[in-house]
């Protein structure tokens, strides 16, 4: 009774409190995250310091004194170290919206072939999805440079594809528009790399719509092509959506190994504003940060599609 | 409930500060890099590794060249061994920062001297231990003779190097409007130059002629009489540490000066009774120039015994009896008209 009693009381002992315990563990988790920043933090401050180097960003305004080989928007190497900067940003960004938008036809594409009643479509669909998805992206945009854009002819004599296509060593040429084999070779990789990702998910999505719908779509008298244009592939979004996020996250990011075939995006830029200036802390932050960045407008933009897309319960 | 609360969040500052205060202090200025060195028992070098005639891994499986020889004299000088050394691979890019954080005692990887390194990226350059220039290779069949012709041409390069800069430099100065290739990694530079996609490829003298040996058909590529820059190629240590500083400077110097004074790893026992006042006190018979360093007073002989003096290193490694048979040219001593010159050991 009195037992009963006690744990009743509003001055109870604090320690046997749930609510306590709780709060306790999150500060205690909080606390020691923030330990281990202010520790790293510091350590690298004494280190920078005894090396005589002040951290800041001030070295952005400095002549960058290095020049670009693709550029969309003007830029001298007489300009900043931030406009250089930008200019691999715009750089990354022309090969991240241009690979999202071919990697989704690539992947929506290849996902329904690999449901086709066609024997040869299908199964050309699942070839190319485990040649694609099971080598290394890096292998590929070695393999795409060196054995496919570095072996066409020279720019005196280039293949002419439909009379105005043409194409070299210099790249992919059209009329209006030329493309380097660095930005060629980077968009086709990240594409059929990340477009034999979509293609799973989307025929994941499509087969997890129950068999029901297509025997209700027939019965309605809509023809294959139509049942999965209006009534399957919109209830497979749902399923679709979520994973796809992640592909389009990591195409954005895989598109940082344009370093590797010399493209100068974000990345390579600043591989070398860090080299001339030395700012290897600041220059990793900041590219971190860009691609946080990016990131998360991605993931914001698919979660509000997403919402759209879902069920509306009321 | 709110109260605890209360006191949690106040109490969280308080000891964050404490914490922030609390830090070891700054690493004790006492400790030289020679005394972890010392008591490590070997010297931890970051090299190229990449590039035959300064750093490479030769047939034999161990690491030789220009560069690999600093380090083993400075090991020679220390432990009198030089195999008392571990090599760390590092490429352009990553180079600073290994010395910057310590994982590497001293860079030894054809790094030029320039202002901006030596102050802002926290480095203390050694004595050049090779004079050099950046200059740009093309094809021979290609009708490029010289950096006007390479107008409106892409120019292949590496990105963490000075070279980079340079081009830019030079081009802007003349006015040539070009298009460089920028790569991370040297073999894909070369590879995609050696495919045809860039005119030219640009990179210091040296380099180029050490990766035109390795090259399909070497003799199909030329290089161009232009001088870009001065690359003054130099070892490297970080900041704020004099004495290990010093250390990396006078073994450098003992291989200048060996030269000088004609001592050489054959006949350096003849010179063991010479009565040259300059010669023994270099060589530690007389007075303690080695205890100054905090190294033994012999370490001269040993540097020499082990590795050699300067020209023997170049002989060894880029002289004519290797693929690329380069003249001393300014690394030729100061006495026969090179830019060689060592401070007096006194």
């Amino acid at each position: 009774m009195s037992n009963n009693q006690q744990s009743n009381h509003p001055k109870s002992n604090i320690w046997r409190d749930v609510r306590f315990w709780r709060f306790a563990g999150q500060f205690l988790a909080v606390f020691i995250a923030a330990i281990v920043v202010a520790i790293l933090w510091g350590n690298l401050n004494r280190n920078l310091q005894q090396l005589g180097i002040q951290p800041g960003f001030s070295f952005l305004n400095s002549q960058a004194a290095f020049d670009i080989g693709e550029t969309l928007i003007s830029y001298a190497p007489s300009d900043t170290y931030s406009r250089a900067l930008l200019v691999g940003f715009v750089n990354s960004l022309r090969v991240m919206v241009a690979g999202i938008i071919l990697t989704t036809i690539v992947g929506i594409t290849a996902g329904i072939a690999r449901l086709s009643d066609n024997w040869l479509v299908r199964k050309l669909a699942l070839v190319y999805v485990e040649i694609f998805r099971n080598t290394p992206l890096l292998l590929q945009l070695l393999f795409w440079y060196f054995a496919v854009f570095l072996t066409l002819p020279k720019v005196e004599n280039p293949i002419s594809l439909l009379g105005f296509i043409r194409l070299s060593q210099n790249g992919l040429e059209l009329p209006w528009i030329q493309f380097s084999p660095e930005f060629s070779t980077l968009l086709i990789g990240i594409t059929l790399y990340t477009g034999a990702f979509i293609a799973e998910i989307v025929r994941g999505g499509i087969q997890s719509v129950s068999r029901g719908q297509w025997e209700a779509a027939a019965s309605l008298g809509l023809k294959p092509g139509l049942a999965m244009r209006l009534v399957i592939f919109p209830q497979a979004l749902r399923v679709i959506i979520p994973p796809l996020t992640s592909q389009y996250l990591n195409l954005a990011k895989n598109s940082s190994l344009a370093v590797a075939i010399g493209y100068p995006d974000i990345y390579l830029v600043a591989s070398t504003t860090f080299n001339q200036t030395g700012r290897a802390v600041e220059v990793m932050l900041l590219i971190m940060t860009i691609y946080l960045t990016i990131s998360l407008i991605i993931s914001l933009v698919m979660n509000l599609f997403n919402k759209s897309v879902q069920l509306k319960e009321r | 409930m709110r109260k605890w609360c209360l006191v949690l969040l106040t109490t969280l500052p308080v000891l964050f500060s404490l914490v922030a205060c609390g830090g070891p202090p700054s690493s004790n200025p006492a400790t030289s890099r020679l005394d972890t060195v010392k008591s490590r028992g070997k010297l931890i070098c970051g090299v190229s590794g990449e590039l035959p005639g300064f750093s490479f891994v030769s047939s034999d499986g161990k690491y030789a060249g220009l560069d690999v020889d600093v380090c083993r004299a400075i090991a020679s000088a220390i432990f009198d061994n030089p195999d008392a050394v571990e090599f760390r691979n590092l490429n352009a890019k990553e180079r600073f920062t290994a010395v910057q954080t310590g994982e590497v005692d001293i860079l030894s990887r054809n790094t030029s001297w320039t202002l901006s390194r030596d102050t802002s990226v926290g480095l203390e350059f050694a004595p050049v231990m090779f004079y050099d220039g950046q200059a740009i290779m093309v094809k021979k069949d290609s009708d490029i003779k010289s950096l006007a012709d390479l107008k409106g041409k892409a120019i292949c390069t590496q990105t963490g190097t000075t070279n980079e800069q340079n081009l830019g430099d030079q081009m802007r100065k003349l006015g040539i409007p070009y298009k460089p290739v920028v790569f991370e990694d040297i073999n894909t530079t070369f590879a995609t130059y050696a495919e045809g996609r860039c005119q030219g490829v640009t990179s210091d003298r040296s380099q180029l002629l050490s990766r035109r040996a390795t090259l399909p058909q070497p003799q199909n590529h030329i290089i161009l009489d232009a001088v870009l820059s001065k690359e003054p190629l130099a070892p490297a240590v970080a900041n704020g540490d004099s004495k290990w500083f010093d250390v990396v400077k006078w073994s450098i110097y003992t291989l200048i000066n060996a030269e000088e004074l004609g001592i050489n790893s054959k006949n350096i026992a003849q010179f063991a009774n010479s009565k040259d006042p300059e010669v023994t006190r270099f060589l530690g018979k007389e007075g303690n120039l080695g205890e100054g360093l905090g190294l033994s007073n012999d370490f001269a002989v040993r540097i020499i015994k082990n590795v050699g003096n300067y020209g023997e290193i170049y002989d060894r490694y880029l002289g004519p009896k290797t693929p690329f048979n380069l003249p001393r040219g300014q690394n030729n001593l100061w006495t026969k008209g090179g830019l060689q010159y060592s401070p007096p050991f006194r």
